[in-house]
């Protein structure tokens, strides 16, 4: 309403970058929302600086009550955390656009290291989680929205509810007390067993994730073992995730099963499974793309949970060692750099949402 | 108090909708039908245990949370469930049932706390934002954005880090955990509340209260916020429960009230880790359990008034009021009333939801 009365001169006397225009291209789109990033990372890497900040130096955190006092200044001096807040936060500025946050305290490692070294296993389970996820919630959420209001969907629904009611780690602890103890067919936790592990990473050329490394020696052993370590985490994640699939697939078939268009399908003597499987689906499917990119968020968050409940060695694992460690340089740099990835993640699901949807593009 | 006890029946008995019908969760129940209302009653009885347990807990709970011995002496560790310990000891000593208890009660604190605070900055950043605009709406939101877009956990860690340092006494605890929440709810609140401001600033009855000449102030609070509260039952009761689930990750993780300060559900399940290994399930179950269950009650009346609220996707019940019927039954029951075209009544029922809502 209001935007409509606001003068076009207005517009066009301060043209900004997120000032919305009626038909932008494609091109356009990308270039605004590329530019879009700069703020929210920046934002996002001075609020983080900001808060650690108050609470004092990390040399002061990670060592204070350890360390005589004068052996402490010369530390934090050393590090250069005397210095005026303003010039240390430049510096780290500086830093983080040309890639590097830094040394952690506690092992001494250069944070961009740690993050690559276990950068992969994360990525490797989150893939594995979606692909629980898609595979789980997206038919059931289908259905759901067929037998909408009877007691299936009441089924379906409840257990959406339940996976989002259950906390990752709960539910990966209930999995290793069923499968790996008292069932005794899966391993407890682990990305593998120690010699796979061995023969993994000795490896030339080795990526880190598993699976690859895996299937690149072409080993069945190898590769069912690396798979079976996999099972729990996956599920424990991907069970998270796809209750919210199942939602969004749910409510979006519903609205689109009475959409003008099915009705004119159904008068034509379209069946009801046709319909839902033709008509009504595939547009649904279109909002999941924006939630897939919501939840590269929470499923980094439940990452950090999920590899610590199965000591699978990813980044949330090596984030909750650091922070046991109270090693606050690391922490920073991985929680950094894992909200940069969400905002590129952001940035290409938006993409890829207007690719699909030409409405998204304003 | 006792005034208003004894005037309630009266109104209700009367054939007037009374004012206690119209309240948010009191009116939602009243529409609701079938599978819906099953849900909305199961959620609603859910968290009715969960409060009562939190407000009951010194008279429920046959322990204190940091009780390690009695007059018997040591409770020991990790116990199976006996009729001295009904849901076994932990590997600290401490009695589950216990700490089962007392923990709804630091839930619900960290509840109060959060929420009350996301509500109080997020709703009058929202107002102010929404109202104004300018170039502080415009920072307000890409700031909310990027908050928004933070995984909340992380950002939940690092305001812990800040305000507790880490570990801490159970008001410390409380705060930090409670805080932390905040910060991820207030660009949500914010956003709800703008986008209500904006549509209903440009209402008729807006603009004539700034032609009277009232203030701004007057404005934004008489007559903007009243009307843009829509929507809160419902992002209260989901904030709720994604407030206890951050309570219990940060807890997890290391991050969770001390022991001896409070009993909190995520720390005895971080403490319950080693012990699932070796089939102890007691002391994770039952903590794990509570959670879900609370979660599981919140989330449940949350989903019913969300899917009360929007008419496409409230379910009717059969021989219903003619007014009240007017919405099209989406469901696959098909064939429509005769004569009524699918599209047309459709923007009446919104009206009529309103109507019954305000």
């Amino acid at each position: 309403m209001t935007t409509t009365s606001e003068a076009p001169a207005k517009r066009a006397g301060a043209p900004r970058a997120w000032a919305k225009k009626p038909g932008g291209s494609l091109g356009r789109y990308i270039a605004v929302r590329a530019l879009l990033i700069i703020p929210t990372v920046f934002i996002l890497v001075t609020t983080v600086f900001v808060l650690m900040r108050t609470t004092g130096d990390p040399i002061t955190a990670a060592q204070g009550g350890r360390l005589p006092a004068d052996q402490l200044a010369e530390r934090i001096h050393e590090a250069g955390y005397d210095r005026p807040i303003l010039v240390q936060y430049l510096d780290y500025l500086g830093g983080v656009f040309t890639g590097d946050f830094g040394t952690t305290l506690s092992d001494r490692r250069e944070v961009t290291d740690v993050i690559v070294h276990f950068g992969a296993a994360t990525l490797e389970l989150a893939f594995y989680a979606l692909i629980v996820a898609f595979a789980v919630g997206i038919p059931l959420g289908r259905l759901a929205a067929f037998h909408r209001d009877r007691w299936p969907d009441a089924v379906y629904r409840i257990g959406a509810i339940l996976a989002y009611a259950t906390p990752v780690f709960f539910a990966g602890l209930i999995l290793k007390l069923i499968f790996s103890v008292w069932l005794d067919i899966l391993p407890v936790a682990g990305r593998a067993d120690t010699r796979t592990e061995l023969t993994l990473s000795r490896q030339d050329g080795a990526t880190g994730i598993y699976l690859i490394d895996a299937i690149k020696t072409g080993d069945p052993a190898v590769i069912g073992n690396v798979l079976q370590h996999a099972i729990l985490p996956a599920l424990a994640l991907g069970l998270l995730t796809a209750g919210v699939f199942l939602r969004v697939v749910r409510t979006n078939v519903i609205s689109t099963f009475g959409a003008g268009y099915v009705d004119a399908a159904r008068s034509r003597g379209v069946s009801e499974r046709r319909l839902l499987r033709k008509h009504a689906y595939r547009p649904a499917l279109i909002p999941i793309v924006t939630v897939v990119g919501l939840q590269i968020a929470l499923l980094l968050g439940g990452a950090v949970l999920t590899e610590t409940t199965f000591e699978w060695k990813g980044l949330g694992f090596q984030l909750s060692q650091y922070l046991q460690a109270r090693d606050f340089v690391a922490v920073q740099g991985i929680v950094v750099v894992l909200a940069v990835i969400v905002a590129i993640t952001n940035f290409i699901v938006d993409i890829i949402a207007a690719l699909i949807d030409p409405r998204v593009r304003y | 108090m006792a005034s208003a006890a004894a005037t309630a029946p009266a109104a209700t008995a009367s054939s007037r909708p009374s004012r206690w019908t119209r309240l948010p969760v009191i009116s939602q129940l009243r529409q609701s039908v079938g599978l819906q209302r099953g849900m909305l009653v199961a959620g609603l009885v859910l968290t009715g245990i969960f409060l009562l347990t939190a407000l009951l807990a010194p008279m429920l709970a046959p322990y204190g949370f940091s009780q390690l011995r009695d007059e018997d002496g040591s409770f020991g560790s990790l116990q199976e469930p006996s009729s001295a310990h009904l849901l076994g000891t932990t590997v600290g000593g401490y009695d589950v049932l216990s700490r089962l208890i007392w923990g709804s009660r630091t839930a619900l604190l960290v509840i109060i706390v959060a929420v009350a605070a996301s509500i109080l900055v997020g709703v009058t950043l929202g107002l102010i934002s929404g109202y104004f605009g300018g170039w502080l709406d415009r920072v307000l939101v890409v700031i909310a954005d990027a908050i928004y877009a933070f995984p909340s956990l992380l950002l939940a860690i690092v305001l812990a880090i800040v305000i507790s340092g880490g570990q801490s006494s159970m008001w410390g605890g409380i705060l930090a955990a409670a805080l932390s929440i905040t910060v991820i709810f207030i660009p949500q609140y914010l956003r709800v509340t703008r986008a209500e401001v904006i549509r209903i600033k440009s209402e008729a009855f807006v603009e004539s209260a700034r032609v009277i000449g009232a203030s701004h102030a007057r404005i934004m609070i008489r007559h903007v916020l009243r009307n843009s509260t829509r929507t809160m039952p419902l992002i209260l009761t989901l904030n709720a429960s994604e407030a206890i689930l951050t309570l219990a990750g940060l807890g997890f993780l290391g991050f969770g009230i001390e022991p001896t300060a409070a009993a909190e559900w995520g720390y005895d399940l971080n403490k319950a880790v080693s012990d699932v290994t070796s089939g102890i399930w007691w002391t994770s179950v039952f903590p794990g359990m509570a959670i879900v269950l609370v979660v599981l009650g919140l989330t449940l009346v949350g989903e019913s008034l969300n899917d009360l609220s929007d008419p496409r996707l409230r379910k009717r019940a059969a021989g219903a009021e003619p007014v009240e019927d007017l919405g099209v039954d989406l469901g696959d029951d098909a064939p429509v009333a005769p004569g009524a075209p699918a599209g047309a009544p459709e923007p009446a029922a919104p009206a009529a939801a309103k109507e019954a809502s305000a």
